[in-house]
């Protein structure tokens, strides 16, 4: 006799949906959607600082204007015009190509899975920093590929571990396909490439003859100098980079982009028209319209402006209000930095207590596939404003502090190793 | 004019999305039984009783899982302001949702109980966590589950089989709540009893058995749909379904419970049903376990609400 499963399809879905559960971590960001949690979690750009008006007239415009085209199908590969504007964005980080070099595809988050797509059998390897960013751990996971951490230090991914994990996952007979990397302000760990660095890892995949997927969401949004020069300025072959307006313009318009060689670019186009037909002609033609009547460059500008000051706010209130023995990365850019507990606590145990002094943030193993990060987490100050960010950090103390009560009382403040047996690597020395 | 029901789901729990969901399904439900009643969805926040003063609904349905949704407290606030209501007076439920209180009564009241222990951390903390969780296993033994005293979906929950895990599983328990219980895990088949009011007194829904992957009913296990086996009715013989049905209504009535509960018990092998805790705002979700009894029974959910909501509003009028 058998029972019932309240659904019953559950011996039709494919061994790629095993993980796909119900869990408590996404039932805790339920409660950080409310107003009274200081949320540090989330990744929302602040789109508060747009122009509602400017948006609006460039919506009114567009439809008015360009209404039959802008609310038609359009091309697989994206709208012409957009991508020749693409080309004047990238300028900024100093990637040339040629408007055939683009697809436009709905966020970043789209290009990636398309990279995967034409790229990955189940088995094959991507290697990845350690941690990374949990949107692509998961389209990896998806298309069954196995992932493997490399260590980073403070200026990134580490070169001297990534040959070693090229030497072991070879050694272990398995195929790497990609080198996934995120140099600029990177997601989770804020920390970024330096050129020199950036060389060092570009040369690694030149000689073993590795693709690089250079992820680049907030290349443009440094608080200090010129944009990062991508690793794709320096090889149009063996790159491939993805760009998004989601930081620089609005992320609710889902308009990213990859650019690749001529032959990947080919395939791309196909396995974009497979999986949507085309992207929002909608969505581009507002971006086109937006940057062709707007001073974009400046608007980007007054976001810098904005998360230079929370970020300021953030370090400045971790450095004034956290117990001791608690390490930060310091962000030059972008959304994020990542968080060091002291041994033996655990992130991810210590979320209900968070959430329940109304503060949420993301634990770090999120950002793994393997275990690793229990120590760590998240702290996002691009959404609150700096008097948010200071009363929810001056929360989070309290948190820790109990926490660490509680650990020191029943004795688990034991060094918690990795599935090696080694300290977790983690970019967080000061 | 319509009679205006408001089913409040959500809150600050760390149970909000179970609550939102079975919010959605009771309104749903209530609006396909009661085309008469004006349902709307409602979160706590805090401009809640300022629009109950301006505009008092005919009746609200408590559907808050955690704290302030079973502690009471809501409904305290709910009978202050003489608005009906579905569901237990704030005195029954400070007594059902704390559960070492709930245990000791039902333990007077001749109900089976697991051996156990409640402490706070400070105890723990001012004797010294090893001598106190020493002196736990000796007077109630291993496998042992440690779990808040309040909360619910099993959240901070976990059985401890070797002493070398108890320390670990009270650091996940102290994350829920300041309150842990340490009981006697008992081996058996997991069962839930649902009770609901009637004119002629309450009546018990046909058992759930329980049947987990893992042989642990866990916050996952309880909400992926496809996880977790079912059986309505439970597969226990007539004398033991008589049984837990009688646990299930001496919970109900013991402890002062109104309109609907849920307990949920463990027949351990010789047959012996074993109280564990009773839920005075049962889950109503896609795989929860009263709307499945409810369906076993040939009970609709918005009837019952329906009628629930009528009874609530002539014992106010």
């Amino acid at each position: 006799m058998s029972g019932s499963r309240l659904d019953p399809w559950v011996d039709s879905y494919a061994e790629r949906t095993l993980g796909m559960t119900a869990s408590e971590i996404r039932a805790l960001f339920a409660v950080a959607s409310r107003p009274e949690v200081v949320s540090l979690a989330g990744g929302m750009p602040f789109v508060q600082a747009l122009s509602m008006d400017v948006m609006a007239d460039t919506v009114s415009k567009l439809i008015r204007e360009r209404g039959a085209t802008a609310l038609q199908y359009g091309s697989g590969q994206g709208d012409v015009t957009l991508r020749e504007q693409i080309l004047e964005v990238m300028e900024e980080v100093k990637v040339t190509a040629h408007p055939d070099d683009i697809i436009v595809t709905t966020g970043s988050q789209m290009a990636l899975d398309l990279v995967t797509r034409v790229f990955c059998d189940p088995g094959d390897v991507v290697l990845v920093e350690a941690p990374s960013y949990v949107g692509a751990l998961g389209v990896f996971r998806a298309y069954e590929c196995g992932v493997v951490h490399v260590a980073m230090d403070d200026e990134g991914l580490s070169p001297s571990a990534l040959e070693e994990a090229i030497r072991d996952v070879r050694a272990s007979g398995r195929r790497i396909k990609m080198i996934y990397t995120i140099p600029s302000f990177h997601n989770p760990a804020g920390v970024t490439q330096g050129p020199q660095r950036r060389a060092e890892i570009l040369r690694i995949a030149q000689r073993e003859g590795i693709l690089l997927l250079e992820d680049d969401p907030y290349g443009l949004l440094g608080f200090d100098g010129e944009p990062p020069r991508a690793i794709r300025a320096d090889d149009a072959e063996g790159v491939i980079y993805l760009g998004s307006f989601s930081k620089t313009i609005a992320s609710g318009l889902r308009v990213g982009w990859a650019v690749a060689p001529h032959g990947v670019r080919e395939k791309l186009v196909l396995a974009a028209e497979s999986a949507v037909l085309c992207p929002s002609n909608y969505a581009q033609l507002t971006v086109s319209e937006y940057l062709a009547t707007q001073p974009w460059r400046e608007q980007i500008s007054t976001f810098r402006d904005l998360y230079r000051e929370r970020r300021d706010a953030l370090l400045d209130s971790m450095t004034s209000l956290f117990p001791a023995d608690i390490t930060w990365t310091v962000p030059a850019g972008g959304f994020y930095s990542w968080i060091t507990l002291p041994e033996g606590l655990d992130a991810k145990a210590m979320l209900p207590r968070a959430v329940a002094a109304l503060v949420a943030y993301v634990p770090g193993t999120g950002f793994y596939v393997d275990g690793q990060g229990r120590q760590n987490l998240r702290l996002s100050y691009c959404y609150p404003d700096p008097d948010r960010i200071r009363e929810g950090v001056r929360r989070l103390a309290g948190v820790i502090e109990s926490e660490l009560e509680i650990a020191h009382t029943f004795g688990t403040g034991a060094v918690l190793l990795d599935s090696e047996g080694s300290v977790n690597p983690a970019p967080n020395i000061l | 004019m319509s009679t205006r029901v408001v089913v409040l789901a959500g809150g600050l729990s760390a149970e909000r999305d179970v609550s939102l969901r079975s919010g959605r399904r009771v309104a749903e439900a209530l609006r396909a039984a009661a085309p008469e009643f004006e349902v709307t969805e409602a979160d706590v926040d805090s401009s809640l009783l300022e629009e109950f003063r301006a505009d008092p609904p005919a009746c609200v349905i408590p559907l808050l899982h955690g704290a302030a949704g079973e502690d009471g407290s809501l409904r305290d606030v709910l009978e202050s302001l003489e608005i009906p209501f579905v569901g237990s007076v704030g005195d029954a439920c400070r007594l059902a949702f704390d559960k070492p209180i709930a245990k000791s009564l039902l333990f007077g009241l001749g109900v089976n109980t697991a051996s156990s222990v409640a402490l706070p951390h400070s105890t723990f903390r001012e004797l010294g966590a090893q001598a106190v969780l020493n002196a736990v296993i000796s007077r109630i033994g291993l496998p042992l589950i440690v779990k808040p005293t309040k909360g619910g979906s099993a959240l901070g929950a976990s059985v401890v089989h070797t002493a070398a895990e108890f320390p670990s599983a009270m650091v996940g328990a102290f994350a829920y709540g300041e309150v842990a219980l340490m009981e006697h895990f008992v081996e058996g088949t997991e069962i839930s009893v649902c009770v609901y009011d009637t004119s002629d007194g309450p009546v018990a829904l046909p058992a759930v058995e329980i049947v987990p992957p893992a042989g642990i009913y866990d916050y996952n296990a309880r909400y992926t749909a496809g996880t977790t086996e079912f059986f309505v009715p439970a597969r226990l013989a007539t004398d033991v379904a008589e049984a837990v049905a009688a646990v299930a209504l001496e919970a109900h009535s013991g402890l002062g419970l109104r309109d609907w509960s849920r307990t949920d018990l463990i027949v351990d092998a010789t047959g012996v049903p074993w109280f564990l805790e009773v839920n005075v705002a049962p889950g109503m979700t896609e795989t929860s376990l009263f709307p499945q009894a409810l369906t076993e029974a040939g009970v609709g959910l918005g009837e019952l609400a329906r009628d629930l909501v009528l009874s609530a509003i002539a014992r106010n009028s």
